[in-house]
């Protein structure tokens, strides 16, 4: 059992955490805007799937990790855009279309990715890492933290980001607004429609990037259906965190850590059935919601398509 | 009521309707519309529930646009196109119903609707509302939850921000409907100062009392019809007696007294007969959102209307609810007819001749979606004729439920009509023709008036006289006191879940049963 307190297996299992909280979070803050303004966005794992195969794509044609990354925040946007048409402008049932869209594109990315590598899966070369200087030769906690892409500190900068977009700017009123009481902001002359759109778009873009990093630079590779469900986990965060982007983050380095929980477990050789260790982060999920469910408070609008004179 | 002379204003109105028509399926809610809205004036769009006021408002606001007609603004010819349009043309409305965001604070809900780019301005805006409500004498707490404010704070603060805005028109939906006596009076107070400053302000109500005292001009509109003016010279000349009964004539086309003014009529040898529903010690624990009951006993005998007065959510709800069984008792007996009921299930206390009319009309006592038809016979169903062998037999329910809609005068479209597209009052007569049919002995009403428009809240309180005069035992519960005085034989208080005391409706009953109400002695 010494394996498991070792020095590197600690510094390991941080690290594999905050790689795999990366996604979550950014599928977390993206989920926390839509609800936020109103719409129950279940399509964030099909925006996720999407990122991870065209951002796997975009870097393993042009060679830049960055350029992938971007076309991974384009494939989720798209994917968003048929979202915005048909549950925020014809107001078709959100639930319903939010399914399609995650089974319709972790099916055509399964699709496409056969016919252009047939089985071969090739890989990304390992991703830059940018060692934070002074904060990265602390031990166990240096390599753990501060020695990761440029991407991951960018979202964690992003989640302050967010909190002032929310607290502090019209933008964030108006999307709240969009969430609490359509009506109230249509009359106050801000399109509710506009309001909405602008959040499901900007939620396809973080899911799209979040399945681009997993891809590009937690897996290095893309095999169908490598979200796994991260986006679903995002819907979670974004319900528990109750709008506060700051506890997105924390959801995310919890499940980020027993998503680590299983590799680690794996590798050090504990003796306990594999399937039992791919259950930790779920089980995760459930105590969680089990803990701090009831008090989630959802938008009073959520999942409702806004309509002008309806009340 | 004295009312100020107010300037005559500019010669030209700022909104002119020209044959403004606006249809929806199956209705006409605005016929060919004319109105002139000048400034300096409050003018009341005075009509019935369902006459097309909202209608109106809505397209004056940007929420619809006119089908017919057009809309001028100072003179011109405009379509207003958005609620958005709209502020930015000067009109500002406060609905009906609160259009505040309630997470959001007071100072956040006036910044909603700025340039998104922008950073909130809260001290430029604690500023101008300072200067604004100083001017107007309200007060307004910028740093609260707009959830937190009563509704008649909430209502200033909606005014506040259509003068924020720079309106020039200010429409005001119904905005006393949740107000209390001092609210309504304070609002009136409000928009004599608004008018006094020029401003042009619409004031829509179905209540003629209001209408007299607040307005300058009136208009009456009638199933989507404008269908009379009064101008503030005419207006200023008659007294509110006269007026009200000048718009009782426009309103409803007969000329009489305060049409709210009930004449009871007693009903003679009821005390002899035996009861028709006893309930003894009826008790059911309270829980933390309801008082329960507490030894609650009384008769009710045939041809008789027992009032149920008290201050709302004193128990007059449960105990309607246990009565018809939609909830438990602990302990007591319920006797109909000599029959015990207490342990029987809802259907068959109905079965046996309980009738319920729930305050609840949509929620608990139809279902919205489903068609008039259908819900005429939601306690029958799988019953014959209408159902053989769990089958639906259409011609029979169709056949039934336009004799009732002819029989209780229920206006729809078709018996098709979802229910829930009825207006209030034409919901409560399917749930009368439907609790009325076969067999009823006593008719439990739970505010039965309540939301109603006065021609509706008249024909159903005729409606409860006529069912009591057929020998049917009505309890009464309200908290309209005179709907009490004007229709109950005896009047019975309850406070804190019980009966604290039983009143004979006589000269002195009134005041009776006001002292019973605040937890005096009789």
């Amino acid at each position: 059992m010494t394996g498991l307190f070792s020095e590197i297996f600690l510094s390991a299992l941080l690290f594999g955490a905050v790689t795999a909280a990366v996604p979550l979070l950014l599928a977390g803050l993206g989920e926390q805007m839509s609800e936020k303004a109103g719409v129950l966005n279940i399509g964030i794992e099909g925006m996720m799937i999407a990122g991870a195969y065209v951002g796997f794509l975009v870097a393993f044609m042009s060679e830049s990790l960055w350029l992938g990354f971007l076309g991974g925040a384009v494939a989720g946007m798209a994917v968003s855009s048929i979202m915005v048409l048909l549950c925020v402008r014809l107001g078709l049932n959100q639930i319903v279309i939010g399914i399609g869209l995650t089974l319709g594109l972790e099916g055509l990315t399964a699709l496409l990715h056969h016919f252009q590598f047939s089985r071969t899966y090739p890989r990304l070369p390992a991703a830059d890492v940018l060692a934070i200087p002074g904060l990265a030769d602390i031990p166990v906690l240096g390599p753990a933290l501060f020695q990761h892409n440029l991407l991951v500190y960018l979202s964690v900068a992003l989640v302050f980001v967010m909190g002032f977009i929310y607290r502090r700017t019209q933008l964030g009123l108006n999307l709240q607004a969009a969430g609490d009481k359509p009506s109230a902001l249509d009359i106050a002359g801000v399109d509710v429609v506009t309001t909405r759109t602008v959040a499901v778009l900007t939620t396809g873009a973080l899911a799209g990037l979040g399945g681009a990093y997993l891809a590009n630079v937690g897996a290095g590779i893309f095999v169908p259906f490598i979200t796994n469900g991260a986006g679903f986990l995002g819907i979670v965060l974004a319900m528990l965190a109750r709008g506060r982007p700051l506890w997105v983050l924390f959801g995310a380095l919890l499940f980020g850590i027993s998503l680590s929980l299983t590799t680690a477990l794996q590798v050090a050789g504990i003796n306990i059935p594999t399937d039992v260790i791919q259950m930790i982060p779920f089980l995760a999920v459930m105590v969680m919601l089990v803990i701090f469910g009831r008090k989630s408070s959802l938008p009073a609008a959520l999942g409702l398509p806004y309509e002008r004179g309806s009340r | 009521m004295e009312r100020e002379v107010t300037t005559a204003g500019s010669a030209a109105p700022i909104i002119a309707l020209e044959g403004v028509t606006k249809r929806f399926p199956g209705v006409v809610a605005n016929d060919h519309v004319e109105l002139a809205i000048w400034p300096g004036e409050v003018h009341v769009l005075l009509g019935e529930n369902g006459a097309g006021k909202s209608t109106l408002i809505g397209l004056l606001s940007g929420l619809q646009q006119p089908d017919e007609g057009r809309i001028l603004v100072d003179g011109k010819p405009t379509a207003i196109t958005s609620p958005s349009h709209a502020l930015s043309l000067g009109i500002g409305t406060v609905f009906q119903h609160t259009m505040l965001v309630p997470t959001l604070t007071v100072a956040e809900n006036l910044l909603l609707g700025a340039p998104w780019w922008r950073r909130p301005r809260k001290d430029g805006l604690r500023t101008r509302v300072e200067e604004v409500s100083r001017s107007l004498g309200i007060k307004v707490n910028l740093d609260a939850l707009a959830s937190e404010l009563s509704l008649g704070e909430q209502q200033h603060v909606e005014i506040l921000r259509a003068l924020l805005r720079d309106s020039r028109i200010l429409i005001l939906d119904e905005s006393t409907s949740m107000l209390t006596p001092s609210g309504i009076e304070e609002l009136g107070v409000l928009m004599r100062q608004l008018v006094g400053r020029g401003l042009a302000v619409v004031f829509i109500t179905h209540k003629l009392k209001e209408a007299a005292a607040f307005g300058d001009r009136i208009s009456v509109l009638k199933l989507g019809r404008k269908v009379g003016e009064i101008a503030p010279e005419r207006f200023r000349a008659l007294d509110e007696e006269s007026l009200i009964s000048e718009f009782v004539e426009l309103m409803f086309g007969k000329r009489s007294g305060d049409p709210e003014d009930v004449v009871r009529e007693p009903h003679p040898g009821i005390s002899q007969a035996a009861p028709v529903l006893s309930v003894r010690a009826l008790t059911r624990a309270p829980t933390s959102v309801s008082p329960g009951l507490s030894d609650i006993t009384f008769d009710l005998r045939p041809g008789e209307i027992l009032g149920i007065a008290g201050i709302d959510g004193n128990g007059q709800k449960q105990l309607a609810d246990a009565l018809s069984g939609q909830i438990a008792t602990d302990d007591g007996s319920i006797l109909l007819d000599g029959q015990p009921i207490e342990f029987l299930p809802v259907h068959a206390r109905r079965d046996a001749g309980l009738r319920y009319l729930t305050d609840d009309r949509l929620g608990e006592g139809t279902v919205a979606p489903f068609p008039v038809s259908i819900n005429f016979f939601l306690k029958q169903i799988g019953d014959r004729p209408f159902w053989r062998s769990g089958i639906e037999r259409r011609a029979e329910l169709d056949r039934r439920a336009r004799a009732l809609i002819a029989a209780f005068d229920i206006r729809t479209p078709s018996s098709e009509t979802p229910v829930g597209r009825l207006s209030g009052g034409n919901i409560q007569k399917v749930l009368l023709a439907r609790e009325l049919a076969d067999g009823a002995k006593v008719v439990i009403f739970n505010k039965p008036t309540y939301g109603l428009d006065l021609a509706n809240a008249l024909a159903t309180r005729n409606r409860i006289r006529e069912i009591a005069a057929s020998g049917k035992g009505v309890l009464l519960i309200s908290t309209d006191l005179e709907e009490l005085l004007g229709l109950s034989d005896r009047i019975a208080v309850m406070a804190q879940g019980s009966v604290v005391g039983t009143v004979e409706n006589s000269e002195t009953a009134r005041t009776e049963v006001g002292r019973l109400m605040v937890g005096l002695a009789a």
